[in-house]
């Protein structure tokens, strides 16, 4: 016997699935890239912290996006995600004016 | 309430055009969101404040081995979001082979979490200590350091490990299940739920990853 959820889960979806294997390889490149980028001497601090952010913040988009599905799910469902996002932010820069 | 019944208001839904159990589940990951980044923003906030008591990348911490351990971690997103797949088209052998796969990924991911704990505490990297010797990688001198950064290590990498274990119990569950043929193509709302939690784990860690390890 199927549980309320599971029986919720049953609408096929036949979207087109992603290449999971191509962003998978990505994902890979792109942790070879921050690795390679964080040990470079020649970069400024700052602007290092930067380019890590970038290809973190790149490498969780496409986890989110792909491997979660957000990029298929109804747009109001993208809201409801992108909610504690704002507050994440003014979390972290209150958290800097402390400093500062 | 007959489970019929509960499943047509389920179906009737949130209002979000997706099924209740899904919104909870991201409803859920978005408290999830509030509390790293509370973690995070604390780190942040600790460690510019006190440059002298945190190391460079790769003087303390093992960033091949963890490098290594975040790409497991991908690799278990992979067969996850596979296993999922799978049982959308209603492929149970897939689906089987690909949850014990990620089942066992994510204890590898686990293993490899403990060795490097271990490691750490025996070169004198250990949290609540008023400092610390450790002895560096790569023929580096020991390095002096204070409390906070192992403190905030072990916080943030410990609870990330703790959620990953409750994710390879969870997924245990769900492959025990779908080894009894519990989910169909029709029905697999589980299998669904259970792979959200976990790319949202390794979603945590790719964050974690660059913040602690090569920042």
């Amino acid at each position: 016997m199927n549980t309320p959820g599971e029986a919720a889960g049953a609408t096929t979806t036949h979207r087109k699935q992603p290449n999971y294997y191509l962003i998978w390889v990505f994902l890979g490149v792109l942790t070879l890239a921050e690795i390679g980028v964080a040990f470079l001497s020649a970069i400024p601090k700052q602007v290092l912290i930067i380019i890590l952010v970038a290809l973190a913040v790149w490498k969780a988009l496409l986890v989110a996006m792909y491997y979660m599905h957000l990029k298929f799910e109804p747009r109001k469902l993208w809201w409801i995600a992108a909610a504690p996002l704002p507050l994440a932010v003014i979390l972290i820069i209150i958290v800097m004016m402390e400093r500062w | 309430m007959s489970t019929a019944a509960a499943a047509t208001l389920d179906r009737a839904g949130s209002g979000f055009g997706v099924y209740n159990m899904k919104l909870g589940m991201w409803v859920f990951l978005l408290s999830e969101v509030m509390f790293f980044t509370g973690l995070i923003g604390a780190y942040i906030i600790l460690r510019f404040a006190n440059p002298d008591q945190f190391a460079q990348p790769g003087v303390v911490l093992n960033v091949p081995l963890t490098a290594l351990n975040t790409f497991i971690l991908i690799c278990s997103s992979v067969t996850m979001v596979k296993a999922f797949a799978e049982i959308e088209q209603g492929n149970q052998k897939g689906l089987r082979m690909y949850l014990l796969a990620t089942v066992i990924l994510g204890m590898i991911f686990l293993g490899i979490q403990a060795v490097e704990y271990t490691v750490l505490t025996h070169e004198g990297f250990v949290p609540m200590s008023s400092s610390y010797d450790a002895l560096g990688r790569d023929g580096t001198p020991p390095v002096e350091g204070g409390p906070l950064y192992g403190a905030t290590f072990y916080t943030m990498t410990g609870f990330h490990g703790t959620h990953v274990t409750i994710g390879v119990l969870c997924m245990m569950f769900t492959t025990f299940q779908a080894f009894r043929g519990r989910y169909t193509a029709e029905s697999h709302g589980g299998v669904e739920i259970m792979g959200l939690y976990w790319h949202f784990v390794d979603l945590v860690w790719i964050i974690l990853f660059t913040i602690v390890y090569l920042i």
